[in-house]
């Protein structure tokens, strides 16, 4: 199989590397080749994040470059725009709809554009827009808008639903497990 | 058992199969996992060490006392401790030693490019330079091998792509777990020049026997495709971008051993092809060896330049002319760069020293984000330690003027890797400096890992505790005061009364990181948007959970922790 390519992106400490890593664990159980490319460190710190994920019979680079991914996976509206370059044309955008301003827009010296789900849509991604914070807030806690959002990727793709199951076991702690497992199926349902 | 691994994990799974039995390091984007992945396996031991000069030291310790040993650090952690290497080069070994070295390519997390492998070239200690997580495991058992069968330190270069990355790993038992006969051996160990002389010609003669390895290693290989109409020469990460970018348009010779460099397999390799290209990042190393050894059929940084990392789709289309389309907004998208956590402690201080127009040298932590707008509160970021020795230096240049206006900023970990040694410059050849430790009571920008400052070791279990207010003291500075930056009118009073002082003195600024799982946080607080007049006193503290919309300040609940700053700066009270 010619190597697929997924996009996680959004804003340090949003979770991006529990997505990732679930999204891992269900790729490798499905018994493809897998990388995932994770950023740590100082971009970490509520700056854009940025995590690749790539599967298939053998996969080489672990980095996504533009009009390579077969889907982006965003957890903040801005960060979605500024990651639609990177998909293939036709791709999948899945996108929560939380904005957060980043310090340029804190300062005064930038806007944050408006319209943006809008003008995602017209530009002719495949776009999924769901409010992730409100579901996961309904699930127990804002912190598994994440989880959500892999819910929504989750029903795009055809992979048994155990496998994610599975990974949620192996990645969340037991203790917020049930949780997590309520936010996925939120967002599985959005 | 197949696992997913950070390259990172994958190191020190590496370490662990490899029997190795003492690891000491100094944390350290993008090296640090490989330690704490360690710290999980009870066999090894492992801690961090004040700074790389003191782990790799350690480690060469270990090593001589018969142990198979591990330190591990970011490029410019070379540089620290590369006082011991170069020399550790001469004593060789006892047990293996390995050394880890992270590049940051980009510069994701770093003050520098620098490339690691011209550190291995002058040291003359082999390096080698794994491409995924599978490799990086595989490459370290050999590196311990190489490390005793040659009787030399190794180091394993990895870079920011490798280091974080996930790939699969075949998980294999630990072996080798044997503590080597420790003998006496002055001639091996003791760098006196009579002694230093000899181990210099065994260099030389290790290094030789060493070129002879890399010809037939399997370490380099070569990919011949039949469809191939040039070669590449390629190593570390960059293999897997021209990979990706080229397929079987390439054959490649794929250099896992970067230093030293085999002669008759690159010769060999280029005489097939009219065209070589070196796909490598940062300097162009093999380049200049190709040259070196009469290959000249080759072409790299011209093409590809020496910053950054390599990109996939410049080695496509430049070598293939194939572009991939994409689309964009046409709206301008705001760069959102990294800040300062909601809560974060340093803000206070900083808010503080920019009120005050105070000069201010800083330093390598999650401080530095403070230069950014709107706090812009740094003039200087260099190194490890720099804040306070440049500062002396300043205001030894400066004189009084500059000495009343202006603080050196370094974080608790930064101040026991080697701000210690700057304050007792400060002490001893008298300037009257400022020196503010932001005490964050741990290390911050790299994930939180404990230090000499913290009370825990690497394992999380008690330790001793360097108690900064008394080590200031003893090296000499009476001024010593603590404050809680999250309390603006105390900070402004200290920084004032310390620069009016005429001797030298250090504020402690004090708080842990709001990050930190046991520091309880307050509600959220809510902007009274009757109240609020839009002045955006608040927004000068370029706090993340605080934006203007309409007109208002409103506080994002999801971010906020309660700490206050901003309800203390709001004159009309409508923050509560």
């Amino acid at each position: 199989m010619e190597t697929k390519s997924i996009m996680i992106v959004g804003v340090g400490g949003q979770g991006s590397l529990l997505a990732s890593r679930l999204l891992g664990n269900v790729l490798l159980a499905q018994g493809y080749d897998v990388k995932v490319s994770e950023v740590h460190g100082m971009s970490q710190r509520g700056g854009s994040v940025v995590t690749y994920v790539k599967y298939g019979d053998k996969v080489y680079s672990p980095v996504i470059e533009k009009g390579e991914a077969d889907a982006v996976i965003s957890f903040e509206l801005l960060e979605a725009a500024r990651c639609l370059p990177f998909l293939k044309k036709g791709g999948h955008l899945i996108t929560s709809t939380q904005q957060i301003d980043p310090m340029p827009v804190i300062t005064g010296a930038a806007q944050y554009p408006e319209n943006l789900t809008e003008k995602l849509a017209a530009a002719g991604a495949q776009l999924v827009a769901v409010d992730a914070l409100s579901l996961a807030e309904q699930a127990g806690t804002s912190k598994a808008a994440n989880v959500v959002l892999m819910g929504v990727l989750a029903s795009k793709l055809d992979f048994p639903e155990e496998l994610w199951q599975n990974a949620l076991e192996q990645c969340v702690p037991a203790k917020f497990l049930e949780l997590n497992k309520k936010a996925f199926e939120l967002g599985k349902n959005a | 058992m197949k696992k997913l691994m950070l390259g990172n994990e994958a190191f020190a799974r590496g370490l662990y199969e490899a029997g190795c039995r003492v690891v000491s390091s100094y944390p350290g984007t993008p090296s640090t996992e490989i330690t704490e992945e360690a710290a999980k396996y009870d066999e090894m031991y492992a801690e961090w060490a004040p700074n790389e000069k003191v782990a790799m030291e350690t480690a060469l310790g270990a090593s001589i006392a018969g142990a198979r040993s591990f330190c591990g650090m970011k490029h410019v952690g070379l540089n620290v401790a590369a006082d011991p290497l170069y020399t550790a080069s001469y004593t060789g070994v006892n047990g293996g030693l390995v050394i880890a070295v992270a590049d940051d390519q980009g510069m994701h997390s770093s003050q520098n490019e620098q490339d690691s492998r011209h550190h291995a070239i002058a040291s003359k200690v082999p390096m080698l330079e794994p491409s995924d997580s599978a490799e990086v495991k595989e490459f370290v058992k050999t590196a311990f091998d190489i490390s005793e069968d040659f009787d030399t330190p190794v180091i394993v270069r990895m870079s920011t792509r490798v280091a974080h990355s996930q790939s699969i790993v075949d998980l294999e038992d630990r072996a080798n777990d044997v503590l080597k006969e420790y003998v006496k051996n002055p001639q091996k160990y003791v760098m006196m020049p009579a002694y230093a002389r000899g181990k210099h010609v065994f260099v030389e003669e290790r290094t030789n026997k060493l070129v002879e390895y890399a010809e037939s290693s399997s370490l380099n290989r070569t990919e011949i495709s039949e469809t191939a109409e040039f070669g590449v020469i390629t190593n570390g990460a960059a293999y897997q971008f021209a990979k990706e970018a080229l397929g079987d348009k390439a054959s490649y010779l794929k250099l896992g051993m970067v230093n030293p460099m085999p002669v008759e397999l690159i010769r060999n390799f280029a005489a097939k092809y009219e065209k070589i290209y070196i796909i490598e990042e940062l300097d162009g190393i093999i380049e200049q060896h190709c040259r070196n050894i009469g290959v000249t059929n080759v072409q790299g940084k011209e093409i590809f330049g020496c910053i950054g990392e390599i990109q996939q789709s410049v080695i496509a289309e430049k070598l293939l002319g194939e572009k991939k389309e994409f689309v964009a907004l046409e709206d301008n998208i705001p760069v959102r760069p990294p800040v300062m956590c909601a809560g974060c402690p340093h803000r206070g201080m900083y808010y503080a020293l920019k009120k005050l127009g105070i000069t201010v040298s800083g330093d390598i932590g999650c401080y530095t984000l403070g230069a950014c707008a709107p706090l812009d509160a740094l003039d200087t970021t260099i190194c490890m330690g720099a804040s306070i020795s440049g500062l002396h230096g300043f205001n030894k240049a400066r004189g009084a003027e500059a000495e009343h206006k202006s603080v050196a900023v370094i974080g608790d970990s930064t101040f026991m890797h080697s701000g210690i040694t700057g304050l007792v410059n400060i002490a001893y050849n008298a300037s009257n400096s400022t020196v503010i430790i932001l005490d964050n009571s741990i290390t911050g920008m790299t994930g939180h890992q404990q230090n000499p400052t913290t009370g825990k070791n690497l394992k999380g279990d008690p330790a001793a505790a360097v108690n900064l207010e008394e080590l200031c003291r003893a090296v000499g500075i009476k001024r010593v005061v603590v404050v809680d930056p999250y309390n603006l009118a105390e900070c402004e009073a200290a920084l004032k009364e310390e620069l009016a002082a005429d001797e030298p003195s250090v504020i402690i600024s004090r708080r842990p990181c709001a990050l930190l799982k046991y520091v309880k946080h307050n509600a959220p607080l809510k902007v009274n948007s009757d109240k609020c007049v839009g002045c955006k006193m608040c927004m000068k503290l370029g706090c993340p959970a605080i934006s203007m919309r309409d007109g208002k300040a409103v506080i994002d609940h999801t971010q906020c922790v309660g700490c206050g700053i901003c309800q203390e700066l709001c004159k009309i009270g409508a923050i509560g």
